[in-house]
């Protein structure tokens, strides 16, 4: 019988035809795998001997790992720490509205069994990090990166060439798009391109920002088809080519890549030969909030009653105020403030606003450098003031 | 008044300054040099050689924005 949660993968059950290493089910259920003359049994038996590890269970994660899990992909293992939220639904894919504060390793495993029940998923319910980045990755065929930062993304890369995994790369931003094949035996690697990471807060997240939902859905499948084609030793994949992808204007652009001969850890005389603090590396934590730079959502509410004067400022974007603000709240996009600085008096006080309090300290420093002394940003944006003050202000 | 050359910047033309950098091209496109990698006819310019890295008629650059979203 059948064991639901795991299956039984090449079992006798329902016969198998001798020396295809397929059972009768496997072979109907990838009937349109095995004519294809590219694939066919010895295709079909790679992949089902295949192991492929992805970096986070999101926006890529979500339709790699059902394209994978469908194709027949043996092991299909995912690491995740986070749970299911609401703005995940919209792009995320594999997980249901049912599974809305369950673990995402949870959500994606129940559906990936139900989806092919001959595909063994292993799970890792932690954060990859450079201390067991090398033990969870180590003895995969193939690494998918669906991770959303940039430390995570050097970690990934730096793991890969050190155990010589080809590195399966994604990544999105609004309606833009990036996907390559990394760290194959000879090829660059994500640092022989990105060789130094941009400083912290220049580069908007994806809840900052925004990401149109289909758009991982087109580059979690190339990055699924890459990894296929790396499993099954067919066709030409990414190694060399960063593929560029514009959603708005349906544009696909291609940029031949090159081995840095100079590149840190992989190039002729690497100076990266383990895994480094990749936090450090990246920039994150390295400026520390000035003191008195921010405010809490309660103490503003607070000193809202007492100082009638006190000007809010909301950087946000104009589609983002319509969602909800501040009464009273005046809006200048962060892109506009440095030519809109003399609507606003330099002698007040002012609070910035933005979603989380990533933007509103960008604009503090415009703004510091622009003279105004009394500013201070509002601290994790109007989401904290929708959380701790005001319920009626919707969170999105 | 210095002539105006014609560059390919992302498969589109555009017209700059004949003596512009690099990094008055980013500073033209209103783009932060640390955002972006820059290929200029093929070659990566690392951040620090933009400002010296002279434009040409004709040349071809290719500008790749960090994109980390997942």
């Amino acid at each position: 019988m059948r064991d639901a949660r795991y299956g039984n993968p090449g079992s006798g059950a329902g016969g198998s035809a001798p020396g295809l290493g397929l059972s009768h089910e496997e072979i109907l259920r990838y009937s349109r795998h095995l004519i294809l003359p590219e694939v066919g049994t010895a295709g079909q038996r790679r992949l089902k001997a295949a192991r492929v590890v992805l970096v986070g269970a999101g926006g890529l994660g979500s339709p790699a790992s059902l394209y994978l899990g469908a194709a027949g992909v043996g092991t299909v293992a995912l690491v995740d720490f986070d749970a299911v939220d609401e703005t995940n639904l919209q792009r995320q894919i594999i997980h249901g509205t049912s599974m809305v504060g369950k673990s995402k390793l949870v959500s994606a495993e129940l559906r990936l069994k139900d989806l092919n029940p001959h595909v063994r998923v292993e799970t890792f319910d932690e954060r990859l990090t450079s201390e067991n980045a090398l033990q969870v990755l180590r003895g995969f065929d193939v690494v998918v990166d669906g991770s959303d930062n940039f430390p995570t993304r050097y970690l990934v890369n730096d793991a890969c060439v050190l155990l010589g995994i080809p590195y399966v790369y994604g990544s999105i931003f609004r309606f833009a798009g990036q996907a390559s094949v990394f760290a194959a035996e000879g090829a660059p690697c994500y640092r022989c391109l990105f060789r130094d990471p941009p400083p912290p807060g220049l580069i908007p997240s994806c809840a900052e920002a925004g990401v149109l939902g289909v758009l991982p859905g087109v580059i979690g499948s190339i990055q699924a088809l890459e990894a296929i084609k790396l499993i099954i030793r067919q066709g030409d994949t990414l190694i060399g080519r960063l593929l560029l992808f514009d959603a708005l204007k349906l544009e696909f652009r291609e940029l031949t890549l090159r081995k840095d001969p100079d590149c840190p850890v992989c190039g002729d005389d690497p100076t990266v030969r383990e895994l480094i603090d990749y936090e450090a590396f990246c920039g994150a934590g390295a400026e520390p909030a000035r003191e008195g730079a921010e405010v809490t959502a309660e103490q503003l509410a607070q000193e809202r009653e007492e100082n009638p004067d006190l000007v809010l400022v909301d950087v946000r974007e104009p589609q983002e105020w319509e969602i909800c603000h501040i009464q009273d709240s005046v809006l200048i996009p962060l892109g506009q403030l440095p030519d809109r600085l003399g609507e606003l008096d330099g002698h007040g006080d002012l609070v910035t606003i933005c979603h989380y309090g990533v933007r509103s300290m960008r604009a503090l420093e415009i703004l510091g450098a622009a003279g105004f002394s009394k500013v201070r940003s509002l601290r994790g944006g109007i989401a904290s003031w929708a959380e701790n003050v005001d319920s009626s202000v919707p969170r999105y | 008044m210095p002539e105006a050359i014609t560059v390919v910047v992302n498969g589109e033309e555009r017209r700059v300054g004949a003596q512009a950098s690099l990094l008055d091209l980013l500073a033209l496109l209103e783009l932060d040099p640390r955002g972006v990698v820059v290929e200029l006819n093929r070659e990566i310019v690392r951040r620090p050689q933009l400002g010296e890295k002279t434009l040409h008629d004709g040349d071809r650059v290719e500008l790749v924005h960090f994109v980390g979203g997942g």
